[in-house]
């Protein structure tokens, strides 16, 4: 069968005053199969988001994707005219986003926030399009949701415009849901509770699910398989186990060591951590040699050489650098 | 060792409403007793809404408790009028979260850093520069990126240009409310360091008001745990995070112990 969504050699570039185009994503092509979730790792400036606005054609004005093959359900979304795309987003493909209060409407219930997706896509009666808003909201909250719905955003808890969002998102029953940081904002209580309501919808609806993050601990909750992004590069792309507790790329060994190793024994309190030494990249023009070659320290002579390609250790875990082959 | 801060029954409530004579009280914290010692961290976690921020803004003296003492260096600075004020500012300093929001876009690194001098002391240009080089040499920002505005520098260096506005006036006491919770996970590691480093060789005493444990054990000699305004856990850091006796923490402990998110992780 056919992967639900096919991402071939994505560039995407954004125009800066002065200076040539910036590059965000070059080279990018996954996968994503029918049910599962495929977590996107990269901190700021790896261009996840970038990604994400790119795969629904919303890049900020000064964006442009050069060229990329998205197939989706076996259709190319790059080719498809802005009414049919409009028939696409938040029905076939739903996003959340990372900051809820931003996200929604001061000013509508949420309630209706959420109606308005579904009449949007799926005219029906308002008694019918309500009655599934609530539904919907009632899966997304165990208790209160009549009066959750009838609330302003700023009388919910941020926890609460989470799962809105998450209901919002469902309430179309769309075949694949593209997550941008979407418990970024949280604490790490409500993160958990989060990430208990995404495995349970997960198992109801059958999500498929792109999940862009920072929090290597959020993919090993609810990743299938992790794709790790750096300067706009894939540089590590396998099953979510193997990339995090054996990390083959430098850059993603390094970024896991980085986490507090608190719960370890023998790591003492108030000790210098490990650091990735120097800055996130910013994105240039173009690179004639590994992007992570500056803070790298298994640097080699080649790394300078080119930029290289994609090693596949086993069918499923392939790792961009010259350490295995490239 | 006597304590370089020392909160005793802190209480802050708010009266909310008003329309058509009706308020509504709300307690944003109250029974918060702690001291602090010099050049040691308190860690005070919890989850949003417990109260944290509201307690530093007392702390920092930018909001003022309904009822309660704070006691630093000895002498209380509850209650103090704005010109008693002054003398005690420069000695508290804040780092806050967002450095995108917390540093002003329009000003240049050395404006910004230079600020709190222009406020509180008397200096020549070319004092303030020297002093500027030296706050910049401290937190690893290199001289060059002195005329830069804070758009044109990464997330980890504009917070550590807020570190530097914080140290300008020599505080004893830092206040991090949230200070690494934006960066990411590489960029924390490098401020965590510098934050340990600058303990160090300055002497500082650090507040540091997060909700990750982790960070939190990493750093702090002692944590404080607070839910709906109370503290309902202090100790040593160690004991804290191993051996959690209110049901709050051990709940902090397992969203970040990992062992429930992380099966292949640990």
């Amino acid at each position: 069968m056919k992967p639900l969504l096919e991402v071939v050699d994505l560039c995407v570039t954004y125009a800066v005053p002065l200076h040539e185009r910036e590059v965000a994503l070059s080279g990018v092509s996954f996968v994503v199969e029918r049910g599962e979730t495929l977590g996107v790792l990269g901190e700021s400036g790896s261009g996840k988001s970038t990604l994400a606005a790119a795969l629904l054609r919303i890049l900020h004005a000064n964006g442009k994707i050069e060229r990329g093959l998205v197939t989706f359900e076996g259709e190319d979304l790059m080719q498809l005219k802005a009414s049919a795309l409009q028939r696409i987003r938040g029905r076939l493909i739903a996003s959340i986003f990372q900051e809820p209060l931003i996200a929604l409407h001061p000013a509508i219930r949420v309630g209706q926030q959420v109606e308005n997706v579904l009449a949007a896509h799926q005219p029906a009666s308002r008694r019918a399009v309500r009655e599934k808003t609530l539904e919907v909201l009632r899966t997304v909250f165990a208790t209160d949701a009549e009066r959750i719905a009838d609330s302003y955003p700023h009388r919910l808890s941020g926890g609460q415009r989470a799962r809105v969002l998450i209901a919002q998102s469902i309430v179309c029953r769309p075949s694949l849901v593209i997550a941008d940081e979407p418990t970024a904002s949280l604490d790490s209580l409500t993160q958990l509770e989060i990430v208990a309501l995404f495995r349970s919808l997960g198992d109801q609806y059958k999500l498929s699910m792109i999940l862009i993050t920072h929090n290597p601990f959020l993919l090993a909750a609810l990743a299938d398989r992790v794709l790790v992004l750096y300067a706009g590069r894939v540089v590590e792309t396998g099953p979510t186990q193997d990339v995090l507790s054996s990390p083959r790329h430098p850059y993603t060994r390094d970024l896991l060591r980085c986490l507090p190793p608190i719960w370890h024994d023998g790591t003492s309190r108030k000790s210098a951590l490990p650091v990735i030494p120097g800055d996130s990249p910013s994105p240039a023009a173009s690179h004639q040699k590994c992007v992570f070659e500056g803070r790298c320290a298994d640097r080699m002579e080649v790394c300078t050489a080119r930029e290289p390609a994609a090693v596949a250790l086993t069918n499923i875990h392939k790792v961009s650098c010259f350490k295995y082959g490239g | 060792m006597e304590p370089l801060l020392h909160v005793e029954n802190l209480e802050k409530r708010y009266e909310t409403g008003g329309l058509f004579g009706v308020t509504k009280k709300v307690t944003a914290f109250a029974d918060v007793s702690f001291a602090l010692r010099p050049q040691t961290t308190l860690a005070l976690v919890g989850a949003s809404g417990a109260g944290k921020s509201t307690l530093a803004s007392c702390i920092a003296c930018l909001e003022t408790p309904t009822s309660g003492r704070i006691l630093f260096e000895h002498r209380e600075i509850t209650g103090l009028n704005e010109k008693q004020l002054r003398a005690v500012r420069p000695r508290i300093q804040l780092v806050f979260q967002d450095p995108v929001s917390s540093l002003n876009p329009r000003l240049n690194i050395l404006d910004i850093v230079t600020e709190p001098l222009n406020i509180h002391r008397r200096l020549s240009e070319h004092e303030k520069r020297e002093h500027a080089r030296e706050l910049l040499d401290r937190v690893e920002i290199s001289w060059e990126k002195v005329l830069r505005n804070p758009e044109e520098l990464s997330g980890g260096q504009k917070q550590r240009v807020a570190i530097a506005r914080a140290l300008a006036l020599k505080p004893k006491l830092l206040i991090l409310d949230e200070a690494l919770s934006a960066l990411d996970a590489s960029v924390q590691a490098q401020i965590a360091n510098l934050l340990l480093d600058l303990q160090c060789s300055l002497g500082l005493t650090y507040l540091f008001i997060t909700h990750d444990l982790k960070m939190a054990a990493h750093l702090a000699d002692e944590i404080a745990v607070m839910q709906n305004g109370r503290i309902v856990e202090l100790g040593a850091a160690e004991r804290v995070f191993r051996n959690p006796a209110h049901e709050m923490t051990r709940q902090l402990v397992k969203a970040h112990s990992g062992k429930d998110l992380t099966p292949g992780l640990v």
